[in-house]
């Protein structure tokens, strides 16, 4: 039997991962990819403490994050859309129009 | 080792290996393929949990549907361009440093907690038939978040098409 916190090191691992993934990388397409590890390294945790607790509520904590990441990425991808169709560009730090 | 640890070791390994892949790769759509194999063995982690339900749909949804969408975008929008500069930002370094410090207090929080929430741990077929009790609890007791969620990908839904949608005036 594995126990729990090996799952929540591996969660924390892929976590950290999707931060950094967050924080350096330039291009939208795979910050929202980071966004989509970060969303899925809590998932983990949460079946993994269903699991221990012998609780289906975490199961259903983690349809929610699935919800709300589908709907974050469908969101997402049509800013990412309509900004190239406006500025040409997919860089991060290169969407400055608010500021002067 | 037993057979349960072997199997968590080694998809914990494939999930850690192409999560760093999808971080690093200059294509976008080599990221994307990394990252349905990050998903695949997070599926594969869940299955082991006796999660069946959240596994299928970990693969139909995140992997059928959010990847496919990525994979279109990705094809909609010229990369040509974004695949010759510069990958990462100016302030990596610092970003870099932020993140492994909070790597190395989340490690250290959990192994010096991994006692304390030593309950026991659920015997084998605790949570069986999944799919029949994560659809009662989804009707009984989280019938308004299920509702509010319908909502959410209402909305969601409607914000993308209004975002992406070509301005005609």
């Amino acid at each position: 039997m594995v126990p729990t916190w090996h799952y929540l090191m591996l969660s924390a691992a892929l976590l950290t991962i999707g931060v950094i993934g967050v924080l350096t990388r330039r291009n939208i397409i795979i910050i929202l990819m980071s966004i989509e590890l970060i969303l899925n390294a809590v998932n983990l945790n949460l079946v993994a403490f269903s699991r221990q607790l012998a609780d289906v509520s975490g199961q259903i904590f983690a349809l929610f994050v699935i919800t709300v990441a589908a709907a974050e990425a469908a969101v997402g991808l049509g800013i990412l859309i309509a900004f190239f169709r406006n500025r040409d560009t997919v860089n991060a730090d290169e969407i400055d129009l608010l500021k002067w | 080792m037993s057979f349960a640890q072997a199997v968590f070791y080694a998809l914990a390994g494939v999930a850690v290996v192409s999560a760093l892949l999808v971080i690093t790769r200059r294509n976008p759509v080599h990221s994307a393929i990394w990252l349905i194999i990050t998903l695949l063995s997070v599926a594969l982690l869940y299955l082991q949990l006796q999660a069946e339900f959240i596994a299928a749909v970990q693969i139909i949804l995140y992997i059928g549907g959010i990847m496919v969408l990525f994979l279109f975008v990705i094809m909609l929008v010229n990369l040509d361009v974004a695949l010759r500069q510069e990958q990462f930002n100016r302030q990596w370094g610092v970003a870099g440093l932020a993140a492994l410090l909070l790597a190395a207090e989340l490690a250290g929080v959990i192994y010096l907690g991994r006692g304390t929430a030593a309950l026991p741990q659920a015997p084998p077929g605790a949570l069986q038939p999944n799919t029949e009790l994560i659809g009662s609890a989804l009707y009984q007791a989280y019938m308004l978040p299920f509702e509010i969620a319908s909502l959410l990908l209402l909305v969601a839904m409607v914000g993308a098409v209004v975002m992406a949608r070509r301005r005609t005036s």
